[in-house]
C-alpha cells in the first residue's frame, strides 16, 4: 500500500512544487471574513466532485466493472434539483425546499445506479456496454428534465452546497470527507470490501464460497450513481444552474483516470481508496497548474495528456524497472569513463 | 553416457522469490531419447525449475546448455524457438478457438500474405494423427474433453521442431486408456531422439515410462537416479525426506466395520437430476459417513457434487436435508444448511488469486455471516494460526498472496476455508489432484478423523486406490448415471473396475 502511494504522492508533490516556483505565494492561506482563502483550498474545493465520483468508480472497477454513466448521472441530478427549486418562490432562509431537492436528486441518481446494476448483475451485460446505455440516455433525460434549457435559479440555501463555508472551510470539503470516511469505514470495518475484492478477482470462486455476488454488484453500482448524484449537486450549486448538455461531460473518464493513477487495476480485485483520492487531487492540481502557469488554451489538452502519460508510466512497475536498469547501466558506464 | 552427448544441462540453478528461496543450486541433465522424471513434493521447486528453463522466470544464478551451447531464454517464445516445448499443468489454450487455430496460433501458415486454412487443417489433422487422435479440427476446442485438449496442447508443442519436450503433469486429468495413448506417443517421440522431461505425481507412471529421474526437495537437489536402480519406497523416502510413517496403511478394517446407517440421513436426493448434466439419481449420506464416487472423467461425479451444493439447480426430483425438503438454489443457501464444497478446479473455482492466505481462509465463513458482522483481526489471526498449524501450510505466512503458494498448499488453504465454517457435510471433488504423496496421506488422514467426529463426507477421486481406502460406501458412475453401489466387504478394485466397465 505504501509503495503504491509513493509515486502518486511524488507526482502531486512535484506539481505543487512547480506551482510554488511559478507563484511564490501559492502555499499562502489567508483568513478573510472568517473564511480561509488560498490556492490549496481552491484545489480541494474544486476537486470535490471528481473525488466523489472517483470513490464510487473505485468500487465499481474493483468488481471488474466500469461505470461510464456517472457524467450523465451528474447532469440528471443537477437538472432535477434545479427544476424542483425553480418552481416556486421560496422564502429566504428556509431550508426545507433544498432538502427536498437534494433528496429527489439523490433518489434519481440511486435509481440510475440501480438500472446499471440491473443490466450488469441482473442480466449479465458487460459493464462497459451496460453503462454506455445510460451514458447516452442519461444525458437525454437530463435535457428532458430541463426542457432543453439551462435552468438558472437564485436560491441562497442551494448555493450553500457548492459555495458555502463551514468552520472556515468550503462546505464541499466536508461532504467529500464525510463520504470518504463512511466508505472507508464500510469497506474496512465490514466484510463488504473483502467481498468486492474477491468478486473482482474471481467471480466463480466467490459464488462457490457463498458470496452473493449479484447483490454486491448491485450495491456498488447504486453507490456509484449516488456519488455521481452528490457530485452533480455540488457542480450545479456552484453555478446556480443546471445544464443538461454540458454538466459533468466526460467526467467519467477523469474519474477512471484518477482510479488508475491511484493504483487500482482495471482488471479488478485489489483497490486503493487513498490512492484514488491522491489521483483525483493530481488531476485537479494539474488543471489548476495549467491555467496558473498560463499554458495557451489551444494546447491545454495536449499538455494534460502528456502529464497523464508520465504519471501512468511512473505508476507502472514494469516501466520503472526498465527505466532504472537503463539508467543504472549508464551510470556504471560513466563511472568507468570518468577516470578522475 | 558421456557429458558431451547431453541434450540439455542445467547447472547450479538458483531462484529467489520475495521471502522464499525457491531453488538453490539445482542441476538437471537430459539425454536425447530418454524420458526423465522430475520428482518432488508440492513446493519442492519442480514448477519453478521448469519456468526458469522456459524463460517464464529469469535465472538468478546458474547456467543452462542446450546441445552444449549456453542458452538463456528470456521468454517462453524464445525458449520455444530454441527447441524447448512445454505443456503446462493447466492447459494453456483458447477454448473458444478451433482445434486447428489453437495448434497454429502465432505461427499461421501464410500463402501470399493470407492465412492458408486448407494447409493448416491438413497439417493439424496430420499432427493429431501422430497422436492417434481423429477429431474435427475445425470445431472449437471447448467442444472436446479436457483429455483431448491436453492432447491438442501436446500436438501444438510438437509442431515446432522440438528437441526437448516438457510435460508438466499431463496425466492428472486423463483416464487410464488416455494415459496409455499418451505413453505410446511419448515412446514414439523418445525413439525419434526427443528428450522428454515428465512431471507427475503418479509413481506407477514413473516406473512405467521413465528411464531416469531427478528428485528435488524444498528447492534443493536430492539427486539423479536410474529408475531401475531406485525402488519405489526409496523414491518416496527421498521425496518427503522422512521415513514412511505418513504412508502407513490407514486403519481400514475398523472403518469398514462401522455401521453406516445411524439414525436419519443428513442429506437425501430422490431422483434428482439436471438435463444434460446428470441423469436422475438417488443419494443418501449419514452423519460420520464417507461416501466415495468412482467413475471415469466426465462420468457425472462433479455434476452430482455441484447439484448437492446448489451450484447447479436440479430440475427434477427432490433434495431432503435433515428430513426437510429443500429447494437448493445457491451455494450460500447450502453453506447455511451446513454443506461445504471443495471444487475440482483449484485455479478457476477455488482460490481468489489477488487475496492473501488469511483472506482466502475467512472468505466462506465471512460470507455466511452476512455483510455487517466483521470477524475482528484478532479472531481471524487466531483461526488462521490454528489452521495453518493443523494443516501444515507452507510457508506459514498468512499475509502471503495465495497465488504464490504451491498447488498442494493452496488446496490446504481451501480446506481450511471450509473447515472454518464447521460443515456437517463436506464435499471434496478431487482434493488430492496434483498433490504429492505426503500431503495426500495428510489429507486422507484428516478426512478420516473428521468423519469420526461426525462429519459426513463425499469424497470424489480418480484414483481408485484412494477411493477404496477412504470410502465406506462407493457409488459407481458411468455416462452421467449412477450405476452401482458397492458396500463393505464388496469394496475392492476388481468389483469397482467391473462396475465401471459395465460387467
Amino acid at each position: 500500500m505504501k509503495s503504491r502511494l509513493t509515486w502518486p504522492l511524488i507526482m502531486l508533490g512535484s506539481l505543487l512544487a512547480i506551482n510554488l516556483f511559478v507563484n511564490p505565494s501559492f502555499f499562502q492561506i489567508e483568513m478573510k471574513d472568517g473564511h480561509l482563502f488560498g490556492s490549496l483550498i481552491d484545489i480541494l474545493n474544486r476537486s470535490a466532485p471528481l473525488i466523489l465520483v472517483s470513490i464510487g468508480m473505485t468500487l465499481v472497477i474493483a468488481t471488474k466493472g466500469i461505470d461510464l454513466s456517472v457524467g450523465s448521472i451528474m447532469a440528471m441530478s443537477g437538472a432535477i434539483a434545479c427544476l424542483y427549486l425553480s418552481g416556486g418562490n421560496y422564502p429566504e432562509g428556509s431550508w426545507l425546499p433544498v432538502i427536498y431537492a437534494v433528496g429527489i436528486a439523490l433518489a434519481l441518481s440511486a435509481v440510475a445506479g440501480l438500472w446499471n446494476g440491473l443490466l450488469v448483475a441482473g442480466i449479465g451485460m458487460q459493464p462497459i456496454v451496460a453503462t454506455l446505455i445510460l451514458m447516452v440516455a442519461g444525458r437525454g433525460i437530463a435535457q428532458l428534465i430541463a426542457s432543453g434549457q439551462v435552468i438558472t435559479i437564485n436560491y441562497q440555501p442551494y448555493k450553500y452546497i457548492g459555495t458555502g463555508y463551514l468552520l472556515t472551510l468550503p462546505f464541499s470539503i466536508f461532504i467529500v470527507a464525510f463520504v470518504f470516511l463512511i466508505t472507508v469505514y464500510l469497506i474496512r470495518r465490514t466484510p463488504i470490501g473483502l467481498f468486492i475484492e474477491s468478486i473482482g478477482s474471481n467471480p466463480v470462486a466467490s459464488r462457490l464460497a457463498g458470496i452473493h455476488a449479484a447483490a454486491i454488484i448491485f450495491i456498488v453500482y447504486i453507490f456509484c450513481g449516488f456519488c455521481g448524484g452528490i457530485a452533480g449537486l455540488i457542480m450545479s450549486s456552484n453555478v446556480s444552474s443546471a445544464d443538461g448538455n454540458n454538466a459533468g461531460l466526460w467526467f467519467e473518464l477523469d474519474a477512471i483516470l484518477a482510479v488508475v493513477i491511484g493504483g487500482t487495476s482495471l482488471s479488478g480485485g485489489r483497490f486503493y481508496l487513498l490512492g484514488t483520492l491522491v489521483g483525483a487531487l493530481i488531476i485537479q492540481t494539474l488543471t489548476t497548474t495549467i491555467y496558473s502557469i498560463g499554458v495557451p488554451p489551444e494546447i491545454i489538452l495536449v499538455v494534460k495528456a502528456i502529464v497523464v502519460l508520465i504519471v501512468c508510466l511512473l505508476q507502472s512497475e514494469e516501466f520503472r524497472k526498465k527505466f532504472s536498469k537503463k539508467r543504472f547501466s549508464k551510470k556504471t558506464f560513466s563511472k568507468k569513463g570518468v577516470s578522475v | 553416457m558421456p557429458e558431451n552427448q547431453l541434450r540439455l544441462q542445467m547447472k547450479g540453478i538458483s531462484k529467489v522469490f520475495p521471502g522464499v528461496k525457491a531453488l538453490s543450486n539445482v542441476n538437471l541433465r537430459l539425454f536425447p531419447g530418454e524420458v526423465h522424471a522430475l520428482m518432488g513434493e508440492n513446493g519442492a521447486g519442480k514448477s519453478t525449475l521448469i519456468k526458469v528453463l522456459t524463460g517464464v522466470y529469469t535465472i538468478d544464478e546458474g547456467n543452462v546448455w542446450l546441445d552444449g551451447k549456453p542458452i538463456s531464454a528470456r521468454s517462453p517464445l524464445e525458449s520455444q524457438e530454441l527447441g524447448i516445448s512445454t505443456v503446462y499443468q493447466e492447459v494453456n489454450l483458447c477454448t473458444n478457438l478451433s482445434v486447428a487455430e489453437n495448434i497454429f496460433i502465432g505461427r499461421e501458415v501464410l500463402r501470399r500474405g493470407r492465412i492458408d486454412w486448407k494447409e493448416i487443417y491438413r497439417r493439424a489433422i496430420k499432427l493429431l494423427e501422430r497422436l492417434h487422435l481423429n477429431i474435427d479440427v475445425t470445431k472449437p476446442l471447448s467442444s472436446y474433453s479436457v483429455a483431448i485438449q491436453q492432447m491438442v496442447a501436446i500436438a501444438r508443442s510438437l509442431n515446432i521442431s522440438a528437441k526437448v519436450l516438457i510435460l508438466d503433469e499431463p496425466t492428472s486429468s486423463l483416464d487410464k486408456t488416455e494415459v496409455q495413448e499418451l505413453f505410446k506417443v511419448m515412446n514414439k517421440l523418445k525413439s525419434e531422439g526427443m528428450a522428454i522431461l515428465f512431471v507427475t505425481h503418479f509413481l506407477d507412471q514413473v516406473y512405467e515410462i521413465c528411464d531416469r529421474m531427478t528428485i528435488l526437495r524444498n528447492g534443493e537437489l536430492v539427486g539423479e537416479f536410474k529408475t531401475t536402480e531406485l525402488p519405489k519406497i526409496d523414491l518416496v523416502t527421498k521425496m518427503i525426506g522422512k521415513e514412511l510413517q505418513v504412508l502407513e496403511q490407514l486403519p481400514n478394517t475398523i472403518l469398514k466395520d462401522k455401521q453406516t446407517s445411524h439414525g436419519a440421513p443428513f442429506m437425501q436426493a430422490r431422483q434428482a437430476g439436471r438435463k444434460g448434466s446428470i441423469e436422475p439419481f438417488d443419494f443418501d449420506i449419514y452423519k460420520g459417513e464417507i461416501v466415495s464416487f468412482a467413475g471415469l472423467l466426465g462420468s457425472g461425479r462433479t455434476e452430482i457434487a455441484k447439484l448437492l451444493f446448489g451450484a447447479d439447480k436440479a430440475d427434477t426430483g427432490s433434495i431432503i436435508i435433515n428430513n426437510k425438503t429443500i429447494h437448493l438454489n445457491s451455494p450460500s443457501q447450502a453453506i447455511h444448511l451446513g454443506i461445504a464444497f471443495c471444487p475440482e478446479n483449484r485455479k478457476t473455482e477455488s482460490i481468489i488469486e489477488d487475496l492473501t492466505v488469511r483472506e482466502n481462509i475467512i472468505l466462506a465463513m465471512q460470507a455466511s455471516m452476512g455483510w455487517f458482522k466483521y470477524i475482528s483481526r484478532k479472531k481471524q489471526d487466531g483461526f488462521i494460526t490454528e489452521f495453518i498449524q493443523l494443516l501444515n501450510v507452507n510457508p506459514p505466512n498468512p499475509e502471503m498472496l495465495i497465488k504464490n503458494l504451491s498447488g498442494g498448499n493452496q488446496q490446504k488453504v481451501i480446506l481450511a476455508r471450509w473447515l472454518l465454517t464447521h460443515p456437517q457435510f463436506l464435499i471434496l471433488d478431487e482434493p488430492t489432484r496434483g498433490i504429492d504423496v505426503g500431503t495426500k496421506a495428510e489429507i486422507q488422514k484428516l478426512i478420516l478423523s473428521l468423519s469420526q467426529e461426525g462429519m459426513a463426507i463425499l469424497f470424489i477421486s480418480s484414483e481408485l486406490e484412494e477411493v477404496i481406502r477412504c470410502g465406506q460406501r462407493i457409488l459407481v458412475l458411468r455416462d452421467k448415471r449412477v450405476i452401482a453401489e458397492i458396500k463393505n466387504d464388496e469394496i475392492n478394485q476388481q468389483n469397482i473396475m467391473q462396475a465401471i466397465a459395465g460387467g
